[in-house]
């Protein structure tokens, strides 16, 4: 029972996302429905699977504001070299891409020591002009069928891309929680002084971060263009913001050395429940977004009190 | 409301009559979570005296200290300004009230002018909106004369150096015209000369009528200067007495009390082979030419003043800066140190100067901070073995007598010297040869501070080398085996414990021995 209690201390956006799924439940009949969560889970996985990488990049103080130009860059890749390289090959070049961006906010962050907040937004005024130029501002559409049949695919009746997201969220919670590298992302955000005093090498572990931040982000764009079969050069705008929001709606700290894989869920399923539900009740999506506004607000403004709370009482 | 003030400071007046008393504190207490900071303090400051409140580190100056600025509220007793009982719950409060503090820490805006810095949230306006500059500039003007400041109002404050810059926040407190001013520990990074300056301005603010509470430890500037001191020792009150009727030895039994260290026994040390061999060592601007051993079973503490390069030589020969000459030799083995990492590899380990900027992670839990240095220790096929990781905190929980709740329990909810014994159980746990400790008590109660000293005379017993930099010489005394003093970037003289007076000690951190 107290761990309960502990974990919505820790993760208040959970009560959220709970109070959120009886109200929808209750107040719209097709809200409360297996299928209708499958839908909520592949709506969530687009922004869900650049925000499993943003948390460990926040955790570690740093940031990425180049994960929507990626998202473009890579399934534009992914869906217009399919003619030439299949899809298997035209994957694989999308996905490089979004390695090879964020190896290079990596290195760059680190060997020149600019904020990553510089970096990464030069990156994504950058990679959105690169998209242009090789899209040539048009949109491609993946002729071969194969592609975007996987997007609507199911296993065991749950949606593949469903599968992909909730597969890598706890895989990246085991990794954040329980290796090496998850350990030192903490103590690096946390204190970096300490850190580097301790023998740890910052510079690397950042850089896997950000190379692992662009991975996802490439993913995230490949996966969302094979459920339309086509990619546009828009495509991916505002998702470093949507995804920063998930990110700190989930408890991660902007200043880095505090957050979680589950708290990021829960901000992504936070999102993507309210969106679906207002969607149900026929709410215009306008309003969807002044509510989503003042729920960041609301829930900071919660973390922050208990923070102050606890930090109380360490005087002299 | 009135005719109370008056009546009280009536009375005061008949007590005292050679003067008023303006600030009077009785019985005031103070508790945090798991510390009782001030236990019934008593404190009267009048017009025109300079009272100086002397404590060891963790005595409760401190937060006495911010209860009269307003930035804590006592948990119990009064706080009676001029007669009349206040409640200050913020600096500004306290300010309005004309009680001011001079922060140890100075906090003024480097890159604006100085003038902008003394009127910081308070600039001198026309139209109510824009700011008045001739205005701004020759008020500060007529302050920093006051002072005897040498520097202009538009100068950038950065360019100052440190003890101009402290004139500036000095500056800063008399735009409001003080009733009280409460010095922080006001010299602690000022050089002889400058110290001179700064005791003119004080005594000229004496000479004014202002009520002034000086904060130090250092018993030479408290005699020079004070006219009352008042004792702390552990959050108590020992007394408050006139500087010209008492001395040295009597406010110091008062400020100690027991000798914790006495029990600490100085057999001669089995030495072992030498660990540690610095030759030659120098960074340009910092220091030079620095030379000396440790051996295995040895403590050997360095003695200096702030700003001498104890702590660069350290920072040094853990990798974190890089030497322009000489070389380091552990354990015999020339091995170049270009990292910390290198250095932990090579079975060092550098407990630093401040715990919480360099040496906690704050937000991780006791165990996690233990592991800090060595976590690939405890992995099992690349994934961290918890299980493993609690043992070992356990053991070094028990081993250093760490008071936590619990191994998952964070570092910043901890008493200082808990911290402090967590980071020590941080670099015990990499089975280190050497171990530096930087000012491994500062900030620490008095009690867990033998408990820190007993410890290192342990550590020693099993073998480790132990370098300990102190700028408190009852600690240098206490602990060390040799004593390496420092002056300005040299070392001026080693002693042996046994040949070592404080006098000698005095001389030679201060650069008079030839």
């Amino acid at each position: 029972m107290n761990r309960i209690v502990d974990l919505i201390k820790k993760q208040p956006i959970w009560i959220f996302v709970l109070v959120c799924i009886v109200f929808f439940s209750v107040s719209s009949p097709y809200f409360f429905d297996l299928n209708n969560f499958s839908n909520i889970l592949v709506q969530a996985s687009t922004i869900g699977l650049i925000a499993l990488g943003m948390t460990f990049v926040m955790i570690n103080g740093n940031i990425d504001l180049s994960v929507g130009a990626t998202v473009a860059l890579a399934a534009s890749l992914a869906v217009g070299l399919q003619s030439e390289l299949g899809i298997i090959g035209a994957v694989a070049v999308g996905l490089m891409s979004g390695i090879m961006i964020g190896a290079l906010n990596g290195i760059i962050a680190w060997k020149t020591g600019v904020d990553a907040f510089i970096v990464t937004l030069g990156a994504m005024i950058g990679v959105r002009g690169l998209v242009f130029i090789y899209t040539d501002e048009q949109s491609f559409y993946a002729y071969d069928l194969a592609y975007s049949d996987f997007g609507a695919s199911e296993i065991f009746s749950i949606p593949v891309l469903a599968l992909i997201f909730i597969l890598l969220t706890i895989v990246a919670h085991l990794i954040l929680k329980y290796t090496i590298h998850g350990r030192n992302v903490f103590a690096v955000g946390g204190n970096r002084v300490a850190a580097k005093e301790a023998g740890i090498r910052v510079g690397p572990h950042m850089l896997i971060n950000f190379i692992l931040v662009g991975f996802l982000a490439a993913l995230s764009g490949i996966l969302l263009s094979t459920q339309m079969g086509a990619s546009t050069p828009n495509l991916g705008r505002n998702y470093e913001l949507w995804t920063i929001t998930a990110v700190v709606l989930g408890g991660t700290r902007l200043t880095g050395g505090f957050g979680s894989i589950i708290g990021t869920l829960g901000g992504v399923l936070a999102i993507a429940i309210l969106r679906n539900g207002m969607n149900l009740l026929q709410v215009p999506s306008f309003y969807v977004l002044i509510i989503l506004g003042s729920i960041l607000i609301i829930v900071l403004f919660i973390d922050k009190r208990f923070a102050e709370q606890q930090g109380q009482g360490v005087g002299a | 409301m009135t005719s109370q003030v008056e009546t009280a400071a009536n009375e005061s007046v008949n007590l005292q009559p050679a003067q008023e008393t303006l600030l009077k504190l009785q019985n005031v207490s103070k508790t945090f979570p798991g510390v009782k900071a001030l236990d019934g303090v008593d404190l009267d400051v009048r017009a025109g005296e300079v009272h100086a409140l002397l404590g060891e580190n963790g005595a409760g100056k401190s937060t006495l200290m911010k209860i009269l600025a307003g930035i804590y509220q006592p948990d119990g007793g009064e706080v009676i300004l001029e007669g009349q009982r206040v409640q200050m719950t913020s600096p500004i409060e306290a300010r309005d009230h004309g009680v001011l503090l001079i922060h140890q820490e100075l906090s003024l805006v480097p890159d604006m002018t100085v003038a902008e810095n003394v009127f910081l949230g308070n600039m001198p306006r026309f139209a109510n909106m824009f700011v008045n500059n001739r205005h701004l500039n020759d008020r500060c003007g007529e302050i920093l004369t006051r002072l005897n400041c040498k520097f202009e109002p538009t100068e950038r404050l950065g360019n100052l150096s440190i003890a101009n810059q402290q004139m500036v926040e000095i500056a800063r407190a008399l735009v409001f015209q003080p009733k009280v001013v409460v010095f922080d520990e006001p010299t602690a990074s000022l050089t002889d000369y400058e110290k001179v300056v700064l005791f003119g301005v004080i005594r000229e603010l004496r000479e004014s009528g202002t009520g002034i509470v000086y904060i130090s430890h250092r018993m030479d500037e408290i005699f020079e200067l004070s006219d009352r001191i008042s004792v702390l020792r552990d959050g108590t009150y020992q007394g408050t007495f006139e500087t010209a009727q008492t001395n040295e030895d009597e406010v110091t039994q008062r400020m100690i009390g027991r000798d914790l260290d006495a029990d600490i026994q100085h057999q001669p040390p089995e030495l072992g082979p030498t660990a540690l061999a610095v030759q030659g060592l120098a960074i340009e601007g910092l220091y030079s030419d620095i030379s000396f051993d440790v051996r295995a079973g040895e403590v050997v503490g360095f003695y200096g003043l702030v700003g001498a390069g104890r702590t660069e030589v350290m920072e040094t020969i853990f990798g974190l800066r890089k030497a322009d000459a000489g070389s380091v030799q552990v354990q015999g083995e020339d091995l170049p140190i270009s990292s910390p990492s290198d250095a932990i590899d090579q079975g060092l380990g550098l407990v630093p100067e401040s715990r919480k900027e360099q040496g906690l992670v704050l937000g991780m839990s006791c165990k996690d901070n233990t592991t800090l240095a060595n976590i690939s220790k405890f992995t099992k096929y690349g994934w961290i073995d918890t299980a493993a990781e609690r043992t070992i905190f356990e053991e070094y929980m028990e081993k250093l007598r760490i008071k936590c709740p619990g191994w998952e329990y964070e570092t910043l909810n901890l008493s200082g010297g808990n911290q402090q014994k967590v980071v020590i159980g941080k670099w015990l746990s990499t089975s280190p040869k050497i171990l530096i400790l930087d000012e491994p008590t500062r900030g620490i109660d008095v009690g867990s501070k033998s408990e820190i000293h007993h410890l290192i005379r342990e550590l020693a017993k099993t073998g480790l080398a132990v370098i300990v930099v102190s700028s408190e010489m009852p600690e240098v005394l206490t602990v060390s085996d040799r004593i390496v003093a420092m002056y300005d970037g040299r070392i001026t003289q080693c002693f042996d414990r046994s040949e070592v007076t404080e006098d000698s000690l005095i001389r030679a951190i201060t650069g008079q021995n030839t």
